[in-house]
Parts: C-alpha cells; sequence; structure tokens
C-alpha cells in the first residue's frame, strides 16, 4: 500500500490508495489459477498433463494469495483473515482457500480420482467469492455494481480456458481439439458479461475519471481480448488443420486480456465515491438550490 | 438502547477547521490524516454561486460496509451505534477503507511528523505504535461516551462527554446525541428542521445528519 496523501478537502473522487497492483494480481492469480483447476479436467491428454496443469494452476492461486499477503499492513497477523465468515467474504475467500490447495495437491498427486473434481468445483467458489469481494466494496463504485460478479466468474472462465489451451498443446499427450470450442464459449460468456456490466455502469453513473479509464479500455479491449481470439478460434475450426496454432495463440491472447481487464478495473478504475450534497443549504442567499454531485457523470 | 449520532448545521458552518484541529489534538493523529475534515465546496456559476462548508468524516453507520467486510473482526459496532476499531486484530488489508463510501478511514505506514524528520515532545508522547499499519478513524471520541455512563453525564451535553469536534466548533454547527431519546438536542434539532445524510441512497443508514433549513 501506498503512502500517497489525499489533499484534505477534495470533495470529486479520487483514485483509492489502499489496494494497489498487489490486489489486482490477486484477483488475477486467482482467476486464472480456479479457471485452469476448472479447465484442467477437459483439457488434459493425460494424468501426467493434469497433473502440471493442476500444479500451475496453484502456483496463480498462491501467487495470488501471496501478493495479498505483501500488501497487508500486518503480515504476521495473517491468520486473523479467517475470523469473520459470518459476513465478510474475504474471509470466505480465505476458507475456501484452504480445501482449494488440499484437493488440488491431492488431484495433482493422484492425478484423477474425486479430488480433481472437488478442487474443480472448490476452485468456482472461490472465484466467486473474488467477485463478491469487489461487489461488497461500497466505496468503488466501478467494483460494487453487482454485474462485476459474472464479469469476474467469466473473465476466470476465459483465462482457465486459454491457460488450459495453452498447457494441452504443449503438454504430453494430446489434449482433445474441442477445448477451441470451450475457450469460444467462454469467450462469448465474458462478451455478454462485459457487456452487460459496462451498460450497468453507464446507466447508474461512474466517477468521470473511473469512466475515462474504461470507455477507452473497453473500446481496444474488445478488439484486441475478445474479437482477436474469438476470430483466431473460427478460423481454426474452418481451417481444421492450423486449430491447435491458432488455439494456442488464441489461448494465449484470452488469458492475458482477462488479466488486462483486472488490472484496469481493479488498479486503474478505482476511483471513490467522492462526496455530495443532495441539496445546498440555505445560506446567506436565502433558499434552498438544488444539490451537487462533483466529479460524477450522472 | 441509545443511538449516537452528529447532527451538522451547514447554514452555520464557515469553514474555519477548528473542528479539524480540535480533533487533531485531542485524538493525536499525524500529518494527511483528518478524522474530522471540512470540505469548501464551491458551485455555480457567476453570478449565482455557493459556497458551502461541509464536516465530514466516519458516519458511523448503523449498517457499516466497513464492518460487513472487515475479515478479521477488528472493527465492530458497539450497542450505542458507535463503530470502532480494534488496533490489535486489524490486519491493514485496506478492505474497509474501500468499502467505506465517504473516505472515513486511513492506513498509515511510516512515521511522520508535523514538523522536519523530528517528533514534536507532543508527538512523541502520544504516539500509539497500535496504530501503525491499522486502519484508523474517527471515534466519536468513544471514550468520553464511555466515560459518561460510568459518572452519569449526557453526551451532547456535558462537555466532558462531547466529541472535540463538537465542543470546539465556534458557530454552533456540530451537536451530539442520543437519536433514540426524543428529549435530546439532536432530537429536538431533527424535529425542528430539514435534513439530509450523504450517499444515503446506498443503504449505509449513516449517523451524521445534515441540517439545510427550518421546516
Amino acid at each position: 500500500m501506498s503512502d500517497v496523501k489525499i489533499p484534505p478537502g477534495r470533495v470529486t473522487p479520487w483514485h483509492q490508495t489502499n489496494w494497489d497492483w498487489r490486489a489486482a494480481g490477486n484477483f488475477i492469480g486467482g482467476g486464472s489459477g480456479t479457471g485452469l483447476l476448472f479447465f484442467a479436467t477437459l483439457a488434459a491428454g493425460s494424468a501426467d498433463a493434469y497433473r502440471i496443469m493442476a500444479l500451475v494452476a496453484l502456483a496463480f492461486i498462491g501467487g495470488g494469495l501471496t501478493c495479498v499477503w505483501l500488501e497487508i499492513g500486518k503480515p504476521f497477523r495473517a491468520i486473523n483473515v479467517f475470523f469473520h465468515p459470518h459476513t465478510s467474504w474475504m474471509t470466505r475467500e480465505g476458507m475456501v482457500a484452504v480445501p482449494v490447495f488440499l484437493c488440488g495437491l491431492a488431484a495433482a498427486w493422484f492425478g484423477g480420482g474425486i479430488f480433481v473434481g472437488m478442487a474443480a468445483l472448490l476452485g468456482i467458489v472461490f472465484l466467486y467469492c473474488q467477485g463478491r469481494i469487489l461487489q461488497a466494496s461500497k466505496g468503488i463504485p466501478a467494483w460494487r455494481e453487482p454485474k462485476i460478479v459474472p464479469l469476474i466468474l467469466s473473465t476466470g472462465f476465459v483465462e482457465g480456458a486459454g491457460l488450459a489451451a495453452v498447457l494441452s498443446a504443449v503438454l504430453p499427450g494430446e489434449g482433445p481439439r474441442w477445448i477451441a470450442g470451450v475457450l469460444l464459449g467462454a469467450l462469448i460468456l465474458r462478451r455478454i458479461a462485459w457487456t452487460m456490466y459496462f451498460k450497468a455502469v453507464e446507466q447508474s453513473g461512474l466517477p468521470k475519471k473511473a469512466m475515462d479509464v474504461l470507455r477507452p479500455f473497453g473500446a481496444k479491449f474488445e478488439m484486441l481480448g475478445q474479437l482477436a481470439p474469438e476470430i483466431l478460434i473460427v478460423a481454426g475450426i474452418f481451417y481444421g488443420a492450423v486449430l491447435p496454432g491458432l488455439t494456442l495463440v488464441a489461448g494465449l491472447v484470452a488469458a492475458a486480456s482477462g488479466w488486462w481487464l483486472k488490472y484496469t478495473i481493479v488498479a486503474r478504475a478505482a476511483y471513490n465515491q467522492g462526496y455530495a450534497l443532495p441539496v445546498l443549504p440555505v445560506r446567506g442567499q436565502g433558499e434552498v438550490k438544488p444539490g451537487i454531485k462533483p466529479g460524477w457523470t450522472k | 438502547m441509545a443511538r449516537y449520532i452528529m447532527t451538522v448545521d451547514l447554514r452555520r458552518c464557515i469553514g474555519c477547521q477548528t473542528c479539524t484541529a480540535a480533533c487533531r489534538h485531542a485524538n493525536a493523529t499525524p500529518p494527511g490524516v483528518q478524522w474530522r475534515k471540512v470540505l469548501d465546496i464551491e458551485s455555480g456559476e457567476f453570478p449565482d454561486v455557493r459556497r458551502s462548508f461541509v464536516p465530514v468524516g466516519c458516519m458511523h453507520c448503523a449498517n457499516p460496509p466497513c464492518m460487513h467486510v472487515c475479515p478479521s473482526t477488528a472493527t465492530y459496532q458497539r450497542a450505542d451505534g458507535l463503530v470502532g476499531i480494534d488496533y490489535d486484530l486489524c490486519i491493514g488489508c485496506g478492505y474497509c477503507a474501500v468499502a467505506c463510501p465517504y473516505q472515513a478511514r486511513y492506513i498509515v505506514h511510516k512515521r511522520e511528523f508535523a514538523y522536519g524528520e523530528r517528533p514534536t515532545e507532543q508527538e512523541e508522547a502520544r504516539f500509539d505504535p497500535k496504530r501503525m499499519s491499522a486502519a484508523n478513524k474517527c471515534t466519536f471520541c468513544s471514550d468520553r461516551v464511555d466515560y459518561a455512563k460510568e459518572h452519569g453525564l449526557t453526551p451532547g451535553v456535558d462537555p466532558e462527554v462531547t466529541p472535540a469536534c463538537v465542543n470546539s466548533c465556534i458557530a454552533g454547527v456540530l451537536a451530539f446525541g442520543d437519536r433514540e431519546d426524543p428529549n435530546s438536542n439532536v432530537s429536538q434539532l431533527l424535529a425542528e428542521n430539514q435534513f439530509f445524510r450523504m450517499h444515503e441512497e446506498l443503504g449505509t443508514d449513516p449517523g451524521m445528519y445534515y441540517i439545510f433549513d427550518s421546516k
């Protein structure tokens, strides 16, 4: 966390200084890791390939959690994160992380069996917790929009499917060719989720500076992060001989675009609420005036 | 059960920041940390312009998002409505700070001093290491409210058990008291005047009431 000073008396929303790239790292690692843990069950061409995918997935999740650990002010009290499961999605994320790792390691050890499915499903729960962590952040308008939850879920699926496609292409054992179709499906889901999210924040209003980040990002993201991998996969489906190669590239682009999306929302569009007055008080001029909400799109 | 709130008469505030200074003195907050601050808002276009002074800080919400998200239970809500922080439990994750729509929370990681590299005598004497890297915010001077209970005094009426900002206000802008008591000073003020609460649409049920006109 940075010690950036907030100018006293500032009224318009300003960029929060409590969560930085390390927080984004947790959402990136958690989304990619849990997504990969889920899609490894489909994409792995052999038990050994699954083992490697599962370990890579756990490394992503662990890396993300390490980012958070590096960010908190009292890292040696980190155990206290488990104290509030009643309402805190951060506690719930931490509590789910434990069985995710246990089941993931067991699945990697055995290379199959019930732990594979358990790890995949628990990973989805972990991912859901991450979406709810953002939604519960009422002080950050770009995060608290409820449609951020399907967006976080769908981009986790895209990242996972993308990484699974990449790894299945390079690991021993031939992965299924239809992983390309799964990735395309995940991309379509994320396109819908992004469109719904962006429309919702446009309608409800955002701090202007947050919108100044999201609007140009959205235009680029839809081209490079969505359309490009979709075209690659469709081209691969039409020209079957090049499908594996194009799927690999599409997988890389899809995963990277998910990281870009989360970095943008978590680290760049995180402008706070600012202050607003529903009405202006009676002062010297003697009458109440309409209120103000400085620095907002609406 | 009491529900302590603060009323802010926006018609009276002149933006002198005495409440800010009093709060910093009472709570020994470091540079850059203002548990009570006064916004200076200019609005309108010449010649129809307005200048509003708006004291802000922790709203001690009845439905505090900071408490709900806190993973360590460091943020808690007392029976009398005051929202507090247990510095021994806080892990400094900052989740409460991003959950608060009033920008009322601070986390300080490095000691800083008002004048140069070394602390003043006052800063050294009142330094609280527990607050370092933990979340902190306005307490509505909860220690004074506790003292009131022990000594049969009334917060908002007896100065020694009233928040420092309220005591210091030179224009009678700030008042503190029990919203549940219909005879309290704040209940009377709210009965006689029109008021709003900031960002009420977010469902936080904030405990700072801004008076803008008489009824």
